[in-house]
């Protein structure tokens, strides 16, 4: 998948990105691409820059220096509109639901489907209903009624309507902050399996966990940041669980196979 | 609607029909989602005990008409809370802006000597113009809704007294044969064909709004109601309407201000159920934060709501002065704010935003009417109706609070 991936331009490409808080560097020279049908893992322990870099790709903060390249041509991203009018979407933590709306009402958040145009207008729940069944079908994902309040599904199915929420418009790059954080077994393997899903429909998928586990199962890439710098990206089959952690905490500074260092890519003895 | 392919054990799997909805139904109940249940038993109780206390003079045709006079005025200001309600915020000024609106309607009218459509529109600006600088107030400095509206509930008593002038009362005209007076939006009354019309026009909107979903729905191959259901809840509307426009028209009729408070339920109902600016509301109350991330402007819809809010707190103080046929210095204060915010709230508003409905209002303001409507037969003293009317809000709210904890133990 990585090596097929890798031939076509990247959908997203950042390169060089620096970001300074005060007296905190929080992201030097930092460089992260995603392909269509790929699925990225961003991982680094706590500080490393994760969450500084998802919010600069999403326009929360600008960027101080640095470059975006969008389906090979370069872009600006300075606020989060920009961010979503070129298909980038994000799910936080926190997912961002309404508790009190049905599925369909959270699905259609903020584009409600209505005649006319603007606010005033009447909303079609009808379509909205056959569209919200047919996006989760599509997606399998698992909801006993599209009906029914946020509040009364369970984790899983909350994370999984956010997800599905994150594609229902023309968004190609998904961001996933900790999707599966705080999950039962079952439920994060739904998650991961709608994770999968979405790589299917040729989405560029990002994904920032801690759990390594998760990030083995669905990564086809994983790209390793430790204090605000990056420390590599491998690919998922070639590196090892002690190895990735190693990386994080600084034990080891560099590992055969880092596809942005190809010069060093001799593996030792 | 089910949207597995294989299916979860856990999940309780809808039966079609009637049988199907009704087991549905009980199962609804049994976790405590009651919806409106409460306050139709509570109300079928008062009514009960004022009936029979006050000898059969509180259904009668008279006091049923005098009611539905008294209900408009607070009912309408009441819509407007429950608009504030489900954005999870609070506007104090509810009361006095009424009264400082339908003094302005009485100066642009009495003292300025303004037909009365003028002085209608002068008071409605007022409402305007007040929820505009509220709402610019809470959104530009975020400061939270209750201490901007108290702070608007001292200084608009203020301006009433300033507007009203020395006297202090301005009484309006009465009924005059060939020009429109303020007075006569409470004095005008339907009768005969004209009541029954409007009220198979009211019904007419019943019925048709859930039929024609059902077809819709029905088309599209989504779950649907049974028809039998829909017939059965329209029939029971239905007769309950017959019933109270017969007894109305067997007195003074249907009066023109009630009829404007359904028509302003029945639209902003609408504007709340399926324009997406009610979703907006809705969205807000629920979760603001993730509005905001939708990209809902809620600082805009927070100041347009303060806007309808006190607009419509304006109309329920002109309604009131219309049936007074006067404006005094006490106007829109006493229990004017109280009864307003206890009328949503007893029909089941949530304090905490993104719940609760206008025809919450609708029931709240039967309910809470019907409570003073009814002491005031029985010749109560003002230290007793006032314990009273504290008792019951306090019920009904912890009547919600207990029911609402067996939901969420239930996990709806």
């Amino acid at each position: 998948m990585s090596t097929a991936a890798q031939e076509r331009t990247p959908l997203l490409e950042l390169r060089g990105i620096s970001k300074r808080f005060g007296a905190v560097q929080a992201l030097t020279d930092v460089a992260f691409d995603v392909h269509p049908g790929e699925v990225v893992a961003l991982v680094g322990d706590n500080g490393a820059g994760k969450s500084t870099l998802i919010k600069i790709i999403s326009g929360i903060y600008p960027a101080d220096e640095g470059t975006f390249l969008w389906e090979g041509r370069p872009v600006t991203i300075r606020t989060p509109n920009d961010s979503t009018a070129l298909g980038i979407a994000t799910v936080y933590q926190d997912l961002a639901l309404c508790d009190n709306l049905d599925v369909v009402g959270n699905l259609f958040l903020g584009r409600e489907t209505a005649r006319p145009r603007g606010p005033l207008g009447v909303m079609d729940e009808v379509e909205m209903e056959t569209r919200a069944v047919a996006v989760l079908r599509r997606l399998s994902v698992k909801i006993p009624n599209v009906r029914i309040p946020i509040a009364s599904l369970s984790g899983g199915q909350r994370q999984s309507v956010a997800v599905a929420r994150s594609v229902m418009g023309e968004n190609k790059v998904v961001f996933l902050d900790e999707p599966t954080a705080a999950l039962g077994v079952a439920q994060t393997k739904e998650v991961l399996a709608l994770v999968k899903r979405l790589r299917e429909e040729g989405h560029g998928v990002v994904i920032i966990s801690h759990n390594m586990v998760d990030v083995f199962e669905v990564a086809d890439r994983i790209c390793v940041l430790r204090l605000g710098r990056r420390v590599g990206t491998y690919d998922a089959k070639k590196v090892g669980r002690e190895q990735l952690v190693g990386l994080m905490t600084g034990a080891l500074t560099g590992l055969a196979g880092d596809e942005d260092r190809p010069a060093q890519a001799e593996p030792a003895p | 609607m089910s949207s597995t392919q294989e299916h979860d054990p856990r999940v309780i799997r809808e039966q079609g029909g009637m049988a199907g909805f009704l087991a549905d139904y009980r199962r609804r109940l049994a976790q405590g989602d009651v919806g409106q249940l409460p306050v139709v038993v509570g109300l079928i109780a008062i009514c009960a005990i004022f009936q029979i206390t006050s000898k059969g003079v509180f259904l009668g045709s008279f006091n049923l008409v005098n009611l539905t006079l008294q209900m408009a005025a607070v009912g309408t200001i009441s819509v407007g809370v429950v608009l504030i309600l489900l954005l999870g915020e609070i506007d104090l000024t509810a009361g006095i802006v009424s009264g400082l609106c339908a003094a302005v309607m009485a100066v642009v009218n009495v003292n300025m000597d303004m037909p009365a459509p003028v002085a209608l529109l002068a008071g409605t600006l007022t409402g305007t113009a007040v929820g505009l600088f509220q709402g610019f107030w809470i959104t530009r400095f975020g400061i939270p809704s209750f201490v901007v509206t108290l702070a608007g509930l001292i200084g608009w008593q203020g301006l009433l007294l300033y507007v009203l002038g020395p006297k202090g009362t301005i009484n309006l005209p009465g009924h005059h044969p060939d020009h429109f007076v303020v007075t006569d939006l409470c004095g005008t009354f339907f009768q005969g064909a004209l009541a029954y019309g409007l009220a198979a026009l009211f019904l007419a909107y019943v019925a048709l709004g859930p039929l024609l979903t059902y077809r819709k729905r029905k088309a599209a191959g989504l779950s649907v109601q049974p028809i039998a259901f829909v017939l059965i809840r329209t029939g029971i509307v239905g007769v309950l309407v017959l019933a109270a426009v017969f007894e109305l028209d067997s007195d003074r009729g249907v009066n023109l201000s009630l009829v404007l408070f359904i028509a302003l339920i029945i639209g902003m109902d609408y504007v709340l159920r399926r324009t997406r600016f009610g979703r907006m509301i809705y969205a807000i109350g629920g979760n603001a934060e993730a509005a905001r991330r939708a990209g809902i402007p809620v600082q805009r819809v927070r100041t347009i709501v303060f806007v309808l809010a006190s607009t419509l707190a304006a109309w329920g103080g002109m309604l009131s002065a219309s049936r007074l046929q006067a404006v005094n210095q006490s106007a829109g204060q006493g229990s004017v704010l109280l009864n307003a915010i206890a009328a949503a709230v007893v029909g089941g508003t949530s304090l905490f935003g993104g719940r609760g409905s206008v025809w919450a209002a609708l029931l709240g303001i039967i309910v809470i009417q019907s409570i003073s409507n009814g002491m005031d037969l029985l010749s109560l003293q003002p230290s007793i109706k006032f314990m009273i009317t504290g008792g019951v809000l306090l019920t009904a709210v912890t009547i919600d609070a207990v029911l609402r904890r067996g939901q969420r133990t239930s996990g709806r």
